[in-house]
């Protein structure tokens, strides 16, 4: 067995006292080890005594009926007690991934892996509808996943960039989903001015076909318009407490959806959502379809593929742009704020525009993502929008490594993907789930891609068009 | 008192500021003239940190008057002052320690309007690296990964990278081992003789930075109590008395 690895060695390079110490640091490893343990049960046996060691249910008559169940918490108990042993024995064995100094042949390998990776992401992305094209469940993942996708690398704008953790950010998808939803059905409002009382009257422009294309652009910027308004009252917000207030606007966001009867139809959602078209062809069976027009038997999957191809599209837009911005002086003032605040004021960045601007651009994505989620469905109630999916959407970038675009695609892939993944574990897949999670967190602390590649290089220079550079005000 | 005649860079007039309840600044007046490197010195807790931070609105002066270039720019928000092309290298030094030393010198250009074409700032990078040839061999590396010297010119870089009329140093010799404190010092002298930068400083090395300077001020609990030529200062015996041998122990 691999002695385990002491830091604190410090003793003579000879073999017997070296030795000595070797099983000393061994007793000492196994003392914390079992240390750590019963910690762990005694942690365990203080949540569970109540969660699992006392059952109470309302008896026939409504009082209350109760009865102990000590033989299950002894076994939850002594399950966290063993797998604390065995996870601390795991870590000790393997140490911290991020310390071990690979060889330089491993590393080389990595690299040329990282280099390829992204192409080979791409082009797999790309051809999956034509690869699964018979098989509608995966499609349907596939487009699951990049909606994920597309919120995480969202999501990253604000929290790994910008430094700002944005626990709603649900509201923005939702906010997104409502406007084109709702707008599709009323055509688009315009008012205008006329003589007679009330002076101004608004006339509805139905969009047709052409309902989504329209409104994509329209839903980001509604959600980007709200994310200004979140960002108000923000703005001197840092850390614990801005999330507590973006937590709590996204259940604002939520909770006046669920209320507002009139306008979304509270718990019953909105339905009938027109379906993407391709750029004004539907993709319907009859004569003026897409499939007859092109000379193909129709097929509902058609739909899935385009759907596919769209938030794939939406998806890259998305690292495009983030790409771009963070060569830009605007995605360096987010990157600075999020280092530092005071001294990015001392350097003329006007910390304002800069968190309202970081907020806007991360809200407008999931703006983008939110009304192709509705097109997707077809159907969208305040159900799809609670505090879960902003923490998903949150774990994912955690879980990516912060700021890293490659990270969040892959954990993205690996949230949604795996948890699809494990479905047929039924009840356990939460379990699986969860100890994924913890593992991931043991060896990955700072998510699967910790690594962040400087925007700015010697030797090379970025190409900044001067009508750009006043971006730097804010 | 050889006060220089021509009109001042920066003029700060009554200048009164606070904490909370606990005045810190009471009643300063400080001259600096273009081209002049002006030391402010002091113990800990005179107040000098504080003045340079309320030049840049953080507290706000609660009397008197912060003039550049002869405006009032007592005030103005932080980040407008910076864009007066003052520059700060900040207490701490502060760089962005995630961020690469060439991000951490393009911020410092980001927000100054005046060399925001490409060749211009990439001039003024090759300036900068002229000056402190350390940082170019570390222009990927991380900020966070420099030694507290290799930070300190990172935070005067990046200061430079605004083209600045005033560069204002808070405690540059902080924590840096007496041969990197002297590199720095002298690349300030360069930058003042040679592109007549001017300089306002604030120093617990009193000796270096009265060498250094023009002109001194010396602090003491929130007033000026002091001025003069650097080396009239130097001969002063409570100078000499509180930061020179009593410093020396």
């Amino acid at each position: 067995m691999a002695v385990p690895k002491s830091k604190k060695s410090d003793g003579p390079d000879v073999a017997a006292p070296a030795l000595n110490q070797q099983t000393a640091t061994r007793d000492r490893s196994v003392a914390s080890i079992i240390k750590n343990a019963v910690v762990s049960a005694l942690l365990a046996l203080v949540l569970f005594s109540l969660m699992i060691g006392i059952r109470t249910e309302t008896g026939p008559s409504g009082q209350l009926t109760y009865w102990t169940r000590f033989g299950e918490l002894a076994a939850v108990v002594g399950a966290v007690f063993v797998g604390s042993i065995i996870v601390e024995t795991i870590k000790r064995w393997t140490g911290p991934l991020g310390s071990v100094e690979l060889p330089d042949t491993v590393r080389r390998a990595f690299s040329v892996l990282g280099r390829v990776l992204i192409p080979a992401l791409l082009i797999f992305a790309l051809l999956v509808p034509v690869i699964f094209y018979n098989q509608r469940y995966l499609l349907d993942l596939g487009i699951l996943v990049l909606t994920y996708v597309m919120l995480g690398w969202g999501l990253n704008i604000v929290v790994g960039l910008a430094g700002l953790l944005d626990l709603g950010y649900v509201a923005f998808y939702a906010v997104g989903a409502y406007s084109y939803a709702l707008l599709a059905q009323s055509g688009l409002p315009f008012p205008y001015f006329i003589e007679t009382y009330p002076y101004v009257a608004i006339d509805f422009l139905q969009l047709g076909s052409w309902a989504f294309w329209a409104l994509l652009p329209v839903s980001g910027v509604l959600a980007a318009f709200w994310g200004v308004l979140l960002g108000f009252p923000v703005l001197r917000l840092r850390g614990d407490y801005l999330a507590i207030v973006t937590l709590a606007f996204g259940e604002i966001i939520r909770l006046v959806i669920l209320n507002w009867q009139d306008l979304t139809g509270g718990p019953n959602g909105v339905s009938g959502i027109p379906r993407p078209t391709v750029f004004g062809i539907p993709l319907t069976p009859g004569e003026d379809g897409f499939a007859a027009l092109i000379g193909v038997p129709f097929s509902p999957t058609h739909r899935l593929v385009f759907l596919f191809y769209i938030i794939l599209a939406l998806a890259l837009l998305t690292n495009w742009v983030t790409i771009r911005l963070r060569r830009l002086p605007i995605g360096r003032a987010w990157e600075a704020m999020r280092e530092d605040e005071v001294a990015c004021r001392a350097l003329g960045i006007n910390i304002t525009t800069t968190k309202l601007s970081a907020f806007a651009i991360g809200a407008m994505f999931g703006g983008f993502a939110g009304a192709f989620f509705a097109t997707r469905q077809g159907f969208i109630s305040p159900e799809s929008f609670t505090f879960q999916e902003s923490a998903l959407v949150l774990a994912i970038v955690v879980l990516g490594g912060m700021g890293s675009q490659l990270g969040v695609a892959l954990a993205a892939i690996a949230m949604i993907g795996g948890f699809e993944l494990f479905r047929g574990l039924d009840q356990f897949r939460m379990l699986v789930f969860g100890g994924v999670m913890v593992l991931l967190m043991i060896w990955r602390p700072r998510g699967l891609v910790s690594h962040r590649a400087p925007s700015v290089f010697l030797g090379r220079q970025t190409a900044i068009p001067s009508s750009m550079v006043k971006e730097g005000d804010g | 008192m050889s006060a220089s005649s021509a009109t001042p860079l920066l003029a700060i007039r009554g200048l009164r500021a606070a904490y909370g309840n606990v005045e810190v600044l009471k009643n300063v007046d400080v001259d600096v003239a273009p081209g002049e490197i002006v030391a402010l010195i002091g113990a800990n807790g005179a107040g000098k940190s504080t003045l340079m931070m309320t030049i840049f609105g953080r507290p706000r002066a609660r009397a008197g008057q912060i003039l550049f270039d002869g405006y009032d720019i007592s005030a103005l928000p932080t980040h407008e002052v910076a864009r007066l092309h003052i520059a700060q290298s900040p207490e701490g030094r502060r760089i962005f320690p995630r961020m690469s030393v060439a991000e951490n010198l393009h911020m410092g250009a980001d927000a100054a309007d005046g060399n925001t074409s490409e060749s211009d700032r990439s001039a003024d990078l090759d300036r900068v690296l002229a000056l402190f040839p350390r940082l170019k061999e570390r222009m990927t590396q991380r900020g966070g990964t420099l030694s507290g010297g290799e930070q300190q010119m990172l935070a005067i870089g990046r200061a430079l990278m605004s083209r600045p009329r005033l560069l204002m140093l808070d405690e540059p010799s902080l924590g840096l081992a007496p041969l990197i404190t002297r590199q720095i010092f002298d690349v300030i002298r360069r930058l003042n003789r040679e592109d007549g930068l001017t300089v306002l400083m604030v120093e617990q090395n009193a000796n270096h930075a009265l060498r250094l300077a023009h002109r001194g001020y010396v602090m003491v609990n929130g007033r000026i109590t002091l001025s003069g030529t650097g080396e009239e200062l130097l001969e002063r015996p409570e100078v000499r008395a509180a930061y020179l041998e009593g410093g020396r122990r």
